[in-house]
């Protein structure tokens, strides 16, 4: 350990021997191409190939980063609907997560807000929350057709730009990711030292000015907090619901390819899944730290 | 009338049935232009006595009236300077004054406003904090933009509760000597509460000890006769100084000290057989393990 300290090794030979060890072990479950000749029964010799292994039809690093390569080389190509470079999904999944994340902070926070001020509403909203919170987005997705049955815009063109699906996978992602910032927002709020209220008593600031001087600064911190963990679900909830559409995007693809047996892309579109949400957690956390007061 | 009056108020904590008694038949009159300080024991309830004051809670029973209306809410005619300076930690020292001076004289131009501010910034010694935020200063800083926020609003009245109870005795000292010097400008009624009777000795009119609690009640008012200015120095071989410094302790440890008081319990002693270790170790261990006899005791003890 002090080894590693010393030369300062461990935070990058440490997760390296981690990486290391992880494709050692896929490596090891993988299935192998195994080519066999044999006699077939007219005593032709033919050639067979097998996979074996553990896991036979779970491809090798190897066979992944070829197959993966034409998306990543060019992540922006778009060859077809569920045929396009890898960043060129990413952009499709994150800006659907964007809309329905935007509308789960809009409806989140000032939700939370009542949440953290009043007992009574409380009271009475607290069983539907505990009640809907755990519901999964396979759930609330056809839930959502069935809401927004009737919703369709139309282009000039008389295509649908706008449909029943398009509502409710903006409804599904805002129902799941929404509750974080609902309940930590609702936290914080209710965490606002007295002594702030009672600056603002003092000063006999009206019910705005105290909201938006005294309430809302003090509460940021709590907030980010619960907006960090909603985008984190709602990118959780966007491969399920690109499934269910059919989308396009990362979850979208990784469907597809699934439904076409090439099952390298299947690993692409996870580690594209893991690392957005990563890159966007960091992201998230460094606004944080931004809002943290005293 | 008096300025400022407090009839039999009384508070106290706590739900019906549950409720403790914090302050009880408490009476004050301050005219207009004094300086008083309330000196109590610490948890006595002097928070709670100016928190009423300012308003910020209400009197079970009794009233407490300013200029003979009653107070039934918090204002900025009443300045506070909080035990804990309670600045808003995401406001500059400038923002922090300047929310105050806003508020409270919206009618002026912006430049007299920032003029305003910058006028109590500099009376506290604090100009060159003013682009600083709360958790870059000090505890004497923090406690000194309080004063300014307070006293920006221009009050009637300015209660300090416990203004340099967080501070180390030198810094104490030179506080002290500001607040009488910025009182002295305009001698605006002032109610200082503090657990330090020299320092009510030094910056105060008149003193009154707040007794022990529970249900603390003010005792005598003691006047202090000192002329201004006063020395520090020469302040502590000053007959006076001497007179109502003894005045002072003598009821906070006499009539209104801690009330011993006797309190009979039943214990039940935790002793302990300890482990057979003679015994075969069981899969269980139902022999081995260490026994309680809970023996029953009572026990008076006398409460300091
Ligand atoms: N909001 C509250 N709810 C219940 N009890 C309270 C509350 N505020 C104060 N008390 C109790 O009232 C008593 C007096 O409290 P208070 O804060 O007024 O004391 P204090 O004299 O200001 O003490 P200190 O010198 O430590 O500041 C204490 O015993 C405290 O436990
Ligand atoms: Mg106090």
């Amino acid at each position: 350990m002090n080894f590693f300290k010393r030369y300062k090794l461990d935070s990058v030979l440490l997760p390296l021997i981690g990486v290391g060890a992880f494709l050692i072990l896929w490596l090891a479950i993988a299935g192998r191409v195994e080519t066999r000749k044999t006699l077939d029964e007219f005593g032709d010799p033919v050639t067979k190939t097998v996979k074996t292994g553990l896991s036979p039809d779970l491809p090798s690093p190897a066979e992944t980063w070829k197959a993966s390569k034409p998306y990543l080389a060019e992540p922006f190509a778009k060859r077809g609907e569920l045929d396009q470079g890898i960043l060129a999904f990413t952009i499709l999944s994150l800006s659907l997560v964007m809309q329905g994340y935007l509308i789960a902070l809009a409806i989140g926070t000032p939700l939370g807000f009542f949440l953290g001020l009043s007992k009574t509403f409380t009271k009475a909203m607290d069983p539907i929350i505990q009640v809907l919170r755990p519901v999964s987005p396979l759930a609330w997705f056809p839930l959502g057709l069935v809401l927004f049955s009737s919703v369709k815009f139309i282009d000039g063109g008389g295509k649908t730009v706008f449909g029943a699906s398009d509502a409710a996978a903006l409804f599904t992602i805002a129902v799941c990711s929404m509750w974080p910032a609902v309940m930590n927002t609702a936290v914080g709020v209710r965490a606002v030292p007295t002594d702030y209220l009672n600056v603002a008593k003092v000063l006999k600031l009206s019910r705005g000015k105290t909201l938006f001087k005294v309430l809302l600064p003090a509460t940021l911190p709590y907030m980010f907090t619960g907006f960090r963990l909603s985008l984190g679900i709602a990118w959780l909830v966007i491969v399920a619901v690109e499934m269910l559409t059919g989308r396009p995007g990362v979850g979208g693809f990784l469907w597809q390819e699934y439904n076409a047996g090439s099952y390298s892309r299947i690993i692409l579109c996870i580690l594209t899944i893991g690392i957005v949400g990563l890159v966007l957690d960091r992201l998230m956390s460094v606004v944080e730290s931004r809002f943290k007061t005293a | 009338m008096p300025f400022l009056e407090l009839n039999s108020v009384s508070k106290g904590y706590g739900a019906e049935g549950a409720r403790s008694e914090v302050l009880k038949d408490i009476n004050l009159i301050v005219e207009e232009g004094e300086f008083v300080a309330i000196v109590g024991y610490s948890g006595a309830g002097k928070t709670t006595l100016i928190s009423m004051i300012a308003g910020l809670l209400q009197p079970d029973a009794g009233s407490v009236k300013l200029r003979g209306e009653a107070i039934t809410c918090p204002g900025p005619d009443r300045g506070i300077v909080f035990q804990n300076y309670s600045l808003l930690p995401w406001l500059t020292v400038f923002e922090n004054v300047a929310l105050a001076v806003d508020q409270v004289f919206p009618q002026w131009s912006a430049t007299q406003r920032r003029e305003q501010v910058e006028k109590y910034l500099a009376m506290v010694n604090l100009t060159p904090a003013a682009g600083k935020l709360p958790r870059e200063l000090s505890g004497g800083m923090r406690q000194r933009v309080s004063v300014a926020r307070a006293l920006a609003m221009e009050p009637k009245i300015l209660l300090l509760d416990e203004p340099l109870g967080a501070l180390d005795a030198l810094t104490r000292a030179t506080l002290q000597d500001e607040i009488v010097r910025i009182w002295e400008q305009d001698r605006r009624t002032v109610v200082l509460i503090t657990n330090d009777v020299d320092e009510g000795i030094l910056t105060a009119d008149r003193i009154i000890p707040l007794s022990a609690g529970p249900s603390a009640t003010l005792g005598p008012s003691i006047a202090v006769d000192i002329p201004r200015p006063r020395n520090r120095k020469e302040l502590n071989s000053a007959p006076a100084f001497k007179r109502v410094r003894k005045a002072v302790l003598d009821y906070l440890l006499g009539t209104g000290g801690r009330q011993k008081t006797t309190v009979s319990r039943k214990l039940t002693l935790p002793d302990l057989l300890p482990e057979n270790l003679d015994e075969p170790r069981t899969l269980f261990g139902a022999k081995r393990v260490p026994r309680r006899r809970s023996e029953e005791k009572f026990e008076s003890v006398e409460l300091a």
